[in-house]
């Protein structure tokens, strides 16, 4: 069924067709109208076996659903931004105790000085915390990959986050091929965690691990990321059989000067690509990274030119960080064009001026495009 | 050596990980100075205090199994009984 819906209520409905058990989440702008589109379908008794759980802050919000994914239930969260990062201590936590709690992040920049507006600092902030990261590119991809992320999270035991872009996908109205529940059940099973926590049994989740075996631990954190990637294939290719075929880890169109992004960014990027007769890059999982398939896809190219809207302070941008690890050893050249941070727009001149820049040799190795004049002053 | 998912461990699993080692001062008490008053077993953070009655005496014992040597108990002590000491590894 088609519907012009916003990216919220395509995040929202995708959710209650998956059945979850526990809700819980804090308001944060770009994310709220997710979580009250959740709690309207929950007043109304449209989620069966559900419980949705007002919180007094994220910390909160992430705390309760560690609790309640331990004992079994299937559980959702929205944030981003200052919230996401009040979440990771929590959710850092998760991840090694191995809850497959679903997290839909509504990219935002963080502060100082304080934005509500996108760009991709939040998430990539939590890189390196265990949390696999799959990026969207429009309303569509984020409504159908919530069923997959779901199954991901349970087939790997990891939390899985989708990122969506804040504004620029959350509020957007777009036309959405709504899932149907019949698809859904005949997708994703229901949770069955292979331990949990119950009054009968009671266990201790993320117990203290001392010198002699904490590494092995973190060893095998590591090792289940990695084979992660054998499975999200799976379920990237299961999906495309019963629905349609968003592609792999990656999705990637070959030529000489290849641009490489990830987010609703793609969008512009493949337009801007498709016209000026150059390849695209689009990176759908963030974390595990797929290394094989990015070194494959761009080691024989001549310049690799990546659109970043997060910057490592004190390096550089921080996707082209790991593209340009990816191709250690390899020939291409790799630019970094920082743009898009806190909102500011990335219009297709943009992308095109930094190809032209590229073409004619006087890109840099890195770069914040369209910068404004500016003079600095001690208020 | 057993990697559980999840880091998950069972009840009473976790008294293997003897604690006490990592002390440096220890509590030593005092028995004829203790007046069995259990001030120290209901502050220590670890419960490492018992409580014995003996005869008609009763007196605060210190489990060195788990004791930190955090030092509260000395504080807390009204008959000055608990006197903080270095630890000896034998």
């Amino acid at each position: 069924m088609r519907k012009v819906v916003r990216g919220f209520y395509a995040v929202a409905y995708s959710v209650k067709l998956c059945k979850p058990n526990v809700i819980c989440a804090y308001p944060i702008t770009p994310q709220t109208e997710i979580s009250e589109n959740l709690a309207e379908m929950y007043a109304n008794g449209e989620l069966e076996n559900c419980k949705y759980i007002t919180a007094e802050s994220e910390f909160e919000a992430a705390s309760i659903l560690v609790g309640a994914s331990a004992t079994g239930a299937r559980t959702f969260t929205a944030t981003c931004s200052q919230g996401l990062i009040l979440m990771s201590e929590v959710l850092i936590n998760a991840a090694g105790m191995r809850l497959p709690i679903v997290i839909v992040n509504t990219n935002r920049a963080l502060s100082a000085p304080l934005s509500i507006w996108n760009d991709l600092q939040d998430s990539m902030l939590l890189r390196d915390s265990g949390i696999i990261q799959i990026y969207v590119e429009d309303n569509q991809e984020v409504h159908e990959m919530i069923p997959q992320a779901y199954k991901i999270a349970e087939s790997t035991m990891f939390p899985t986050m989708i990122c969506m872009d804040g504004f620029k996908l959350t509020h957007a109205y777009e036309p959405i091929d709504l899932l149907d529940q019949e698809t859904v059940d005949g997708f994703l099973p229901p949770y069955e965690p292979p331990i949990k926590l119950s009054i009968d049994e009671p266990l201790t989740f993320g117990a203290y691990a001392p010198p002699h075996c904490y590494m092995e631990f973190r060893y095998k954190m590591h090792k289940d990321m990695l084979n992660a990637k054998n499975k999200i294939e799976d379920v990237f290719k299961e999906w495309g059989e019963i629905r349609r075929d968003w592609g792999g880890l990656i999705e990637f169109k070959e030529g000489k000067t290849v641009l490489v992004s990830l987010g609703s960014l793609v969008g512009t990027m493949k337009e801007v690509a498709k016209e000026m007769g150059l390849g695209y890059l689009k990176v759908r999982t963030y974390r595990p990274f797929p290394y094989d398939e990015i070194r494959e896809a761009l080691k024989d190219c001549d310049n690799v030119v990546v659109f970043d809207r997060a910057v490592s302070f004190g390096y550089e941008g921080v996707l082209t960080i790991d593209i340009r690890n990816a191709l250690y050893g390899e020939s291409p050249n790799v630019y970094s064009f920082i743009v898009g941070l806190g909102g500011r727009d990335v219009p297709k001149e943009v992308m095109e001026d930094c190809v032209s820049k590229v073409l004619s040799g006087r890109a840099e190795r890195y770069r914040f495009e369209g910068l404004k004049d500016f003079e600095e002053v001690t208020y | 050596m057993r990697i559980s998912l999840g880091a998950v461990s069972r009840p009473l699993e976790s008294l293997n990980d003897k604690t006490g080692t990592w002390a440096v001062m220890v509590p030593r008490i005092d028995r004829e100075r203790c007046i069995g008053c259990g001030e120290c077993y209901m502050f220590c953070p670890d419960c490492c205090i018992e409580m014995v009655q003996e005869d008609r005496k009763r007196y605060a014992v210190v489990d060195y199994d788990y004791c930190k040597g955090c030092g509260i108990c000395s504080e807390v002590c009204p008959a000055n009984a608990i006197e903080m000491v270095e630890k000896v590894i034998e």
